[in-house]
């Protein structure tokens, strides 16, 4: 297999249009699961009562908001190194997802924090560095949007988006390197989880089920950016006039 | 079943707001996306087109 095939404009155009469909209904048929888990399997917690549900999402949107990030530096630092035209657009498709999801963990954190601390929102540093995650991704679309040439868009975009991945490791570890108002981490690679199954598949659900959409709509979107790129090419105009028939 | 009721359901032990709130923002949230993505790719398609009738005169 070669892998640069895969990596041509128009090759990937038509394998992004013929994968987004299967991983849009992946993606509802799991949420739909993951919703009926998260209300009629899993108990009511002993501790927190109902207020606990929140975790459903809570958790699988911060590990969303983390982990699309990381893919972003990742597609950054390729296209840094190899110059490859496809990886810049791969960062500017995934990052209003990503910054949807830091957003909803910010949100949901708050509505939890309120009935179980007493507080919207506390200074720690887990809730404090995950604002500055979405500040990030705000400032990474500002800085996009603002610059007019493309190619200069990418790679000052890139250089953002590296330099603030200083700042996931620092989420991460936040709760075990300093005093945190917010709990440690209930599942870590080298523990078993400190949680009841039911709860922990729910959570798991819930989060493959976010992936499959963050690949969905990240496929939608790098299918569009590719044809604004290559709109001067052939096989472009051709795609164009199919999608406008469609 | 963890419900006796529907009134029960909705009023999750009193955590009704924060739960329902959590998870309606983030259904909101959802939606918006999808619908903001479905008219970008609308209005681009367009505006590509627009400006290859431009380039071709």
């Amino acid at each position: 297999m070669n892998l640069y095939h895969y990596a041509a404009p128009a090759t990937f155009y038509r394998l992004a249009g013929r994968w987004t469909p299967w991983f849009a209904w992946g993606a509802g048929l799991l949420t739909g699961i993951g919703l009926y888990i998260s209300f009629f399997v899993a108990p009511t917690d002993f501790q927190q009562g109902e207020a606990y549900r929140i975790i459903f999402i809570h958790v699988p949107a911060a590990w969303m908001s983390m982990f699309i990030y990381l893919v972003m530096a990742f597609w950054c630092a390729i296209g840094l190194a190899f110059n490859t035209r496809l990886s810049f657009l791969m960062a500017r498709a995934l990052a209003p997802t990503g910054a949807l999801f830091c957003f909803l963990a910010l949100w949901t954190g708050a509505l939890w924090g309120k009935p179980m601390w007493g507080a919207w929102w506390v200074w720690d540093a887990r809730l404090t560095s995950q604002l500055i995650l979405l500040f990030l991704y705000v400032g990474i679309m500002a800085l996009w949007a603002a610059i007019d040439d493309p190619k200069r868009g990418d790679r000052a975009g890139a250089l953002l988006i590296l330099v603030g991945a200083v700042n996931v490791p620092i989420i991460y570890f936040s709760v075990k390197w300093w005093n945190t108002l917010h709990q440690g981490s209930s599942i870590n690679l080298t523990k078993a989880p400190s949680m009841a199954t039911i709860m922990l598949v729910g959570m798991l659900v819930m989060a493959i089920a976010a992936w499959l959409y963050t690949i969905a709509v990240a496929l939608v979107r790098v299918r569009g950016l590719i044809l604004e790129r290559e709109r001067h090419t052939d096989w472009a105009q051709e795609a164009m006039k199919a999608l406008k028939e469609a | 079943m963890v419900w006796q009721s529907g009134t029960e359901f909705w009023s999750m032990g009193g955590y009704g707001l924060y739960v329902w709130g959590s998870f309606g923002v983030t259904g909101l949230g959802v939606a918006l996306e999808v619908w903001l993505l479905r008219r970008g790719q609308r209005s681009l398609l367009n505006r590509l087109q627009r400006m290859q009738r431009w380039e071709a005169q």
